[in-house]
Parts: structure tokens; C-alpha cells; sequence
């Protein structure tokens, strides 16, 4: 059953045309002109209930505004969206009792008294009641290690600290989906491990759907099954990571440190008939690529085992990051749309 | 409203303990207003000088009239325009609106907290002083207290109002300080704070009493100073509670329109 389903959905901000020069700036005095950029241009997914969902693509993709819709604080300019049962912008109130938000730029603890003031006042807001706030309070206490940290004021955490906070908050009734939007930016790998460890539990134990946006691919690796892509507006890639990376990666590397020195040539000729190459790092070590779908890793290994002593071999995959940034490269080749409307 | 109640109450508790993390600005805060109450307070003995009455109030009734209506002004006044105005330039609009409160009362609540925290840290304890060292003269009346007490919790009412529709004019422009700026001078000219209606000329005066700032300040000091009295005290209330439905469509409208139009800045 899907929890999350997205319709044709777009979303148009007007934005205001600068006319160039003194006579531009007179003239849009009296007349303003208008971009209409569409921010998000017709999306339509589904997502299942228990699925951790990667929403990535570039900065100005469209990934917050799809967010922010989802979460009832934009409307939309057409389109469907359905969360939870509930048109998230109409019902406003009613709906947000069902989801948590974090928005890793901004914060929703109150900046200049204790954390746990916070707390207590999500806990009236959500009238979430006084036992079950309390057990939860102390599984996410323990388990994110703020006990040392409830009593401070929000501004003298540091952002890592904060951001524990920030995800406590969230969660403190219960939510059905988790909302995420960046929520790993700016943190050290200590805290970035130990917030999606947290949240893999989370997934797992209550069965919270979570649809995060990030520019930080381990996050998705660890946690999501799913990824949708996004440029300019449109979805460019739905599907499982694995499947992204057999479509996209384009090959491996493998690292030979022989025992003794070695010529190219002896290798060319290992290997001939293979669509590989070859490359010397120094006198012992040398890389091979090997493409996808050409040529079996296995077949390179046994042509290179019996030719001389190996000390080490290290095979690479293409990482999703340069899968992921060779797919923004490809698919930022198209223009947005924009339509000029003027007198309005 | 009423499964919101103990919400509500948690949030004026929250503003109360804000206040309380600075303690410079309550010292402060005091200060200021002493000076405030001060400088008036001399400035119309010296403006009444020898005069027996002016403007048809007695020198005891403008010294009291300055007192309270400064020690009124600390708890009605508020920068809920300001706060709104930056929640909206920079953003942080969107966090309140995933919170299932509506944004506007949640608002009042703070400013309410605020309200109170001054009333009783800072008009009570200040008033006391003043009853002191200055000659002013308090209603003997329990019912003109209470009626007052009512009185000024509707000044916050409408003045928070209006700050809600100042602030929230940020929506539609880029930048709303002037606004802000000129919202600030004219509650408290027009409101009788600096100078009593009574002392504007007769058209001023005509004007104002067709604006909602002289319910702020001039109707509920002009009742506690016991210039209106019996039932013209009951039409300065009502008076209050009309401008207070009144002021409450444009909010509700613009607050629709703006949640229609609302264009979250940043990320």
C-alpha cells in the first residue's frame, strides 16, 4: 500500500524580471514582467509503507519544493499528492500530526532555552500522552545519547549535537513518514554514521516510511533500497540502486602489485583479445579497466595469475558518485522551461 | 482552541523562560521605561506649569495617565511584526508550518507570554516605585481595576493584531521595514501614549476615533484615571471588542492569500 502517491504534480513560481540598465529599472517601475519557472514539472510516484526513499538530485533540481509539498507548507500549482490518505495543504493541521519534518538547515527547537523545554512543549502540541512520550523520550534519549545534552540551550550545542536534537524532535509522537531534507549536512562521519544507524532502527522497528533529500551519496548506500532522481523539475531516474549502478557504472578497475618489475607489452599480450587497458603506475603495480558487459573480471584474473607473483589485487567499481555525476552531466543538457507572460 | 488549551499555555510558559535567558535586557528594560515614565512625567509638569487643569485633565490625572499608560504598554507591546517578518524573509516560516498549530494564534501565544512576563517583572514592581516617588492617584474602585485589567488585555489584543498584518505583509513585498517603522511611531501617537487624544485638534481627534490605536492606549488609561465613567466606560469596551472582530477578517484573509502565494525562500 502506498503511503506517499504523487500525481502530475507541478509546481510554478513566478519570478521577477530585472530589466536591464536605468531605463529597464523605470520601466519595471511601472510594468513588471515575469519568469514562470516551474520548479518541479510533472512528477508522479508511488512510495510503499517502510520504504526508505533517496530523493537526490543538483542543487535547484526541485527536491525541496517537492518536500515542502509533500509536507503542506506549499501548494501546488496542479497535480495530485496524497499522503497518508490526506491532501497534505488542505488539511494542514490535521495531517502534520502524522509526519516529522527535519530541514537540516533549519531548526525547530527553540534557540535560547533548554532542549528538553522543546520537548516538552511537542509533547503538548502533539498531545502525545504522558506515558507513551515518556518511554519514547528514553529510547531516543539512550539511544542517540542525549541525556548529557537536555538541558542545554539550542544555541550552545554544537551542530552535531543539534541535529540528534533536531531528529529526536521529529520523532517524538510517533510519526508514520519521516520527512528529511538534507539531514546529514555539515556533520563529521562520526555523527553522520550514528544518524543513520538511528534511522535504519527506526525503519525497522516502527516501520516508518522516510523520504530523504541529500547531497551525500553514503547516505543513500546505507540506507535506501530506493532512489528518485531529479533535474529541473522532471524525475530522471526511479529505481534501486543496484539497478543504477548496472546501467550506469561502466566498468572496473583492478590494481595488480606483481613482485617483481614488469614491461606493458608482457601484459598487452596476457591479455590480447580482451577490450582492456592498461595502465603503468610504477615498476611493480599496474591498472587494468575493464568494461561492463565486455569482459569478465574472472577471465583478466586468470590470464594474469600464472604470468608472474602477485603481492596484491584490489578491484574497484565505479562509485556512485561518479555514476550520480555523470548523470546530472548528461541530463542538465536540456534547458528548463520557461514561459514569458508579460502585464501581469 | 480547546484541545490546543495546555499547548497554548506551554508556549507562553516557553516565551516566559526566553525572557528569563537574558536577564541585561529585563534590567534594561526597567531602565527604559523609568526613564520613559520619568521624562513625561516632568515634561507635562512643565508644559501644565502654573495651570490648573489643561485640555480638560487635572495635573494629577496626566501624571497618572502617563504612568499607566506606560506600565500598559509593557504588557501589550510586542515585536510579533518583526518576528513574522523574518520567519517569512528568511524561511523558517516553513518549520512552524509542519506543526499542527496555527501559526498566527501559536503567535499571540508568545506574544502573550511576553506580555505577562512584563506585566509582572516589570509594570507591577515598576508601578510601585512610581506610586512612590511620583504624585499620581490610583482608583479606589475594585470594579474600575477589573474592568481595566480586561481593558488592557484587549490592547494587546488589538496591538497584537495589528503587528500580525504588519508583519505578515512580508509575504507580498521583498522588504517591509518602512511599514514596520511607521507602524511603530503611529501606535504610539496615535494610541495616546506621547500625547492624550484629547489634546489633538478637533479634526485630528475626529479622525482618530474612527482608528483602531486609540483603543489601545487612551480608552483603558482614560477609564483608570476616572475621566470616563459609569456606562460611557462600558462603550469604551465595546468599543475595544468591535475593533478586535474587525481586525480579525483582514488577518484571516490575508492569511489564506498568503498561504496560497507563499514562497519559501532559500533551499
Amino acid at each position: 500500500m502506498s503511503v506517499i502517491q504523487v500525481n502530475q504534480l507541478r509546481k510554478v513560481f513566478k519570478v521577477q524580471k530585472n530589466r536591464e540598465g536605468l531605463k529597464g529599472a523605470f520601466q519595471d517601475l511601472f510594468k513588471r514582467q515575469y519568469n514562470h519557472v516551474a520548479a518541479v514539472d510533472d512528477i508522479t510516484f508511488q512510495i510503499p509503507k517502510g520504504e526508505i526513499c533517496g530523493y537526490i538530485g543538483e542543487n535547484g533540481a526541485g527536491k525541496s519544493t517537492t518536500i515542502k509539498m509533500l509536507t503542506g507548507i506549499l501548494v501546488p500549482t496542479s497535480g495530485n499528492i496524497e499522503v497518508n490518505g490526506m491532501v497534505p495543504y488542505k488539511e494542514r493541521e490535521k495531517f502534520v500530526r502524522s509526519i516529522g519534518v527535519v530541514f537540516g538547515q533549519r531548526s525547530q527547537l527553540w534557540w535560547d532555552i533548554g532542549v528538553i523545554e522543546s520537548f516538552q512543549l511537542l509533547k503538548k502540541v502533539y498531545r502525545v500522552p504522558e506515558n507513551d512520550f515518556k518511554m519514547r523520550l528514553n529510547e531516543i534519549v539512550e539511544r542517540l545519547q542525549l541525556s548529557e545534552i537536555l538541558n542545554r540551550p539550542v544555541r550552545k550545542l554544537s551542530l552535531g549535537q543539534r541535529m540528534r536534537c533536531e531528529l529526536a524532535a521529529s520523532l517524538l509522537h510517533n510519526p508514520s513518514i519521516l520527512f528529511l531534507d538534507e539531514p546529514t549536512i555539515g556533520l563529521d562521519i562520526v555523527v553522520k554514521t550514528e544518524i543513520r544507524e538511528f534511522l535504519k532502527e527506526m525503519n525497522q522497528k516502527y516501520e516508518t516510511t522516510i523520504l530523504l533529500t541529500t547531497h551525500d551519496l553514503q547516505d543513500i548506500e546505507a540506507l535506501c533500497s530506493r532512489v528518485i532522481m531529479l533535474d529541473q523539475g522532471h524525475i530522471i531516474y526511479d529505481g534501486g540502486l543496484q539497478n543504477l549502478k548496472e546501467n550506469w557504472g561502466k566498468g572496473k578497475e583492478v590494481h595488480f602489485q606483481f613482485q617483481k618489475s614488469y614491461k606493458l607489452p608482457q601484459l598487452h599480450e596476457l591479455t590480447k583479445g580482451l577490450n582492456v587497458k592498461w595502465v603503468k603506475e610504477n615498476e611493480m603495480t599496474a591498472k587494468v579497466w575493464i568494461p561492463q558487459n565486455e569482459v569478465n573480471v574472472s577471465d583478466v584474473l586468470s590470464r594474469i595469475v600464472g604470468f608472474t607473483d602477485i603481492s596484491d589485487i584490489k578491484i574497484f567499481e565505479t562509485n556512485t558518485d561518479e555514476i550520480v555525476r555523470e548523470i546530472y552531466k548528461s541530463g542538465s543538457a536540456e534547458k528548463p522551461k520557461e514561459v514569458v507572460v508579460s502585464n501581469v | 482552541m480547546f484541545p490546543m488549551f495546555s499547548a497554548y499555555i506551554d508556549m507562553i510558559r516557553i516565551r516566559f523562560l526566553m525572557m528569563l535567558a537574558y536577564r541585561v535586557n529585563y534590567y534594561s528594560g526597567i531602565i527604559i521605561y523609568a526613564i520613559n515614565i520619568g521624562a513625561y512625567y516632568f515634561l507635562w509638569k512643565a508644559i501644565f506649569g502654573s495651570n490648573e487643569t489643561l485640555g480638560e485633565f487635572t495635573v494629577l490625572q496626566m501624571t497618572t495617565y502617563v504612568a499607566v499608560s506606560w506600565m500598559a504598554r509593557a504588557f501589550y507591546f510586542n515585536n510579533l511584526d518583526r518576528e513574522i517578518a523574518n520567519e517569512i524573509k528568511d524561511g523558517s516560516v516553513a518549520v512552524q508550518l509542519t506543526k499542527p498549530y496555527p501559526y498566527l494564534i501559536f503567535k499571540m501565544m508568545q506574544g502573550l507570554g511576553e506580555g505577562l512576563f512584563r506585566l509582572l517583572l516589570f509594570s507591577v514592581p515598576g508601578m510601585v516605585i512610581v506610586t512612590l516617588l511620583f504624585q499620581i492617584e490610583l482608583p479606589t474602585q475594585f470594579d474600575v481595576w477589573v474592568i481595566f485589567m480586561v481593558m488592557i488585555f484587549f490592547s494587546f489584543l488589538i496591538n497584537s493584531q495589528i503587528n500580525l498584518l504588519t508583519g505578515m505583509f512580508a509575504f507580498f513585498v521583498e522588504n517591509n521595514e518602512g511599514l514596520m517603522r511607521f507602524k511603530r511611531i503611529a501606535v504610539d501617537l496615535f494610541s495616546g501614549l506621547i500625547i492624550p487624544i484629547s489634546f489633538f485638534p478637533g479634526w485630528a481627534q475626529g479622525i482618530l476615533e474612527w482608528l483602531p490605536f486609540q483603543a489601545i492606549t487612551y480608552l483603558p488609561a482614560s477609564v483608570f484615571t476616572g475621566r470616563v465613567v459609569g456606562d460611557a466606560i462600558y462603550n469604551a469596551f465595546i468599543v475595544q471588542v468591535i475593533w478586535f472582530v474587525v481586525l480579525s477578517v483582514p488577518i484571516y484573509v490575508i492569511w489564506k492569500m498568503a498561504r496560497r502565494r507563499l514562497v519559501v525562500q532559500g533551499g
